[in-house]
């Protein structure tokens, strides 16, 4: 049920290519508008600006994308999961493809960064595993504050402001991170954050999928 | 609440106030007589943690087995527990522009403290865009189960990682091997409970309130029907 729910993702959304190159630009015109600022003056960003461009850019199109993963849902599509999968599978589903899309678009944004302002990372597989971590994250908290949102009124507004306390423990980890890496520390120093991270996910995955049959129900 | 609590409660902030601002305190420099409010600012985050865990209780609770009456007690603790919260924040801030020198400082502790209280500011929120009353009771429910556990490494685990000009983090000792002597535990360890107990007071007012204002509508729904 688990994998084919997950391809049903899939299917989709590459059915639906308009949202997913919606996404794209998005996050393309954030970082080219970043990239127009900055080229005013050569040499005027540093490494702390670039993490700061950087996370806000790929916070701001992850909350974009992953918010409609129920939100834009019909009412009657979830009755029709509701008859033929079991809460659990629907979430697990929508987490692992969130957070594939998370990581799709941290590598996308990782490439137009390094295209289009510069690449001050020293290291990059430990920044990839980096990403990997803070994209499970944000796609266990975000999706089951998708879930919550899509049920009240006004859920976009909801979204933003429900998510970002939330999200702050997973960024803290992640800008610190980011820091050590563009810093060119021994890998050993980020060892602390990324485990860090490690267990913060741990913890939001498991409440998310405890916690996501309670709102299902209604 | 039992009536004899109540009278606890009184007792103790009563005393708290006057023994806090009379009793000797050891003098340290920088510190100097800013140290008394130890016996304001501290139980306010004590106060703030228990009753939030309160609400969670009630929270999980609600999940378990939905009734109106641990909706509101949620509700209500996380009320109190967000002027907890705020009381601690200005305690803190005054603190802080004496013994630090600013009213806000890059603190972990600071940036953890404003942060959840933007999560239970979110909480209210959320509670005010559903219709639905048990719609907005199950969703607020579980924002809270998982804000609170988002919350816990962020004013925890996070600040004793790294340094902070708080005690007992970052190489500074805790305020137990620090020099709060034996006259400051006299009077700050009842500022704890006494605090504590006001707040749990104020939240049963506020649960009585709810109910109340729900047979109210229930009332005038008969009225009208």
């Amino acid at each position: 049920m688990l994998l084919s729910l997950i391809r049903k993702e899939f299917t989709l959304e590459l059915r639906r290519r308009s949202v997913v190159s919606g996404i794209g630009l998005y996050l393309f015109a954030i970082i080219f508008i970043c990239y127009l600022t900055f080229s005013l003056r050569r040499g005027s960003i540093n490494e702390a600006t670039w993490s700061a461009l950087f996370w806000l850019a790929i916070l701001f199109s992850v909350i974009n994308s992953v918010a409609k993963s129920f939100i834009g849902e019909k009412r009657g599509l979830s009755i029709y999961y509701y008859t033929v999968a079991s809460a659990q599978d629907v979430i697990l589903s929508k987490i692992i493809y969130n957070t594939l899309l998370c990581l799709v678009l941290s590598v996308v944004g990782f490439i137009l960064f390094s295209l289009f302002i510069s690449n001050p990372v020293q290291d990059t597989p430990l920044f990839l595993l980096t990403l990997l971590l803070t994209s499970i994250g944000f796609s266990a908290s975000l999706s089951l504050i998708s879930a919550i949102a899509a049920k009240a009124n006004n859920s976009n507004v909801l979204m933003a402001v429900l998510s970002f306390p939330v999200l702050i423990a997973v960024l803290l980890m992640a800008i610190r991170a980011t820091k050590n890496i563009v810093d060119g520390l021994e890998r050993s120093t980020s060892y602390d954050e990324l485990t860090n991270l490690l267990a913060i996910n741990c913890i939001l995955t498991a409440l998310a999928y405890i916690l996501f049959p309670y709102i299902w129900r209604s | 609440m039992k009536t004899w609590l109540k009278i606890v409660a009184v007792v103790l902030v009563v005393y708290v106030h006057v023994a806090g601002l009379l009793l000797g305190v050891p003098r340290l420099n920088i510190l100097n007589e800013t140290i008394r409010n130890l016996y304001f600012h501290v139980p306010m985050w004590f106060g703030m943690t228990a009753l939030y865990s309160i609400s969670l209780y009630h929270s999980v609770r609600y999940l378990r087995n939905p009734t109106l009456d641990r909706d509101h007690k949620a509700s209500a603790f996380a009320t109190t527990g967000i002027v907890f919260g705020f009381l601690g924040l200005g305690t803190g801030m005054l603190w802080a522009k004496f013994a630090w020198g600013a009213f806000w400082t890059g603190d972990p502790k600071l940036n953890g403290a404003a942060i959840t209280t933007l999560v239970y500011l979110a909480y209210f929120v959320l509670r005010g865009s559903v219709d639905n009353q048990e719609q907005r009771s199950r969703l607020s429910a579980v924002y809270n189960i998982f804000a609170y556990a988002a919350m816990i490494p962020l004013i925890f685990i996070l600040p004793r990682l790294s340094s902070s000009l708080h005690p007992g983090s970052g190489g500074n000792p805790g305020f137990n091997t620090y020099d709060l002597d034996s006259q400051m535990r006299l009077v700050f360890y009842p500022a704890v409970i006494g605090w504590f107990l006001v707040g749990y007071w104020i939240s049963t007012l506020r649960i009585r309130i709810l109910a109340l204002e729900e047979k109210m509508a229930e009332l005038d729904y008969a009225k009208h029907s």
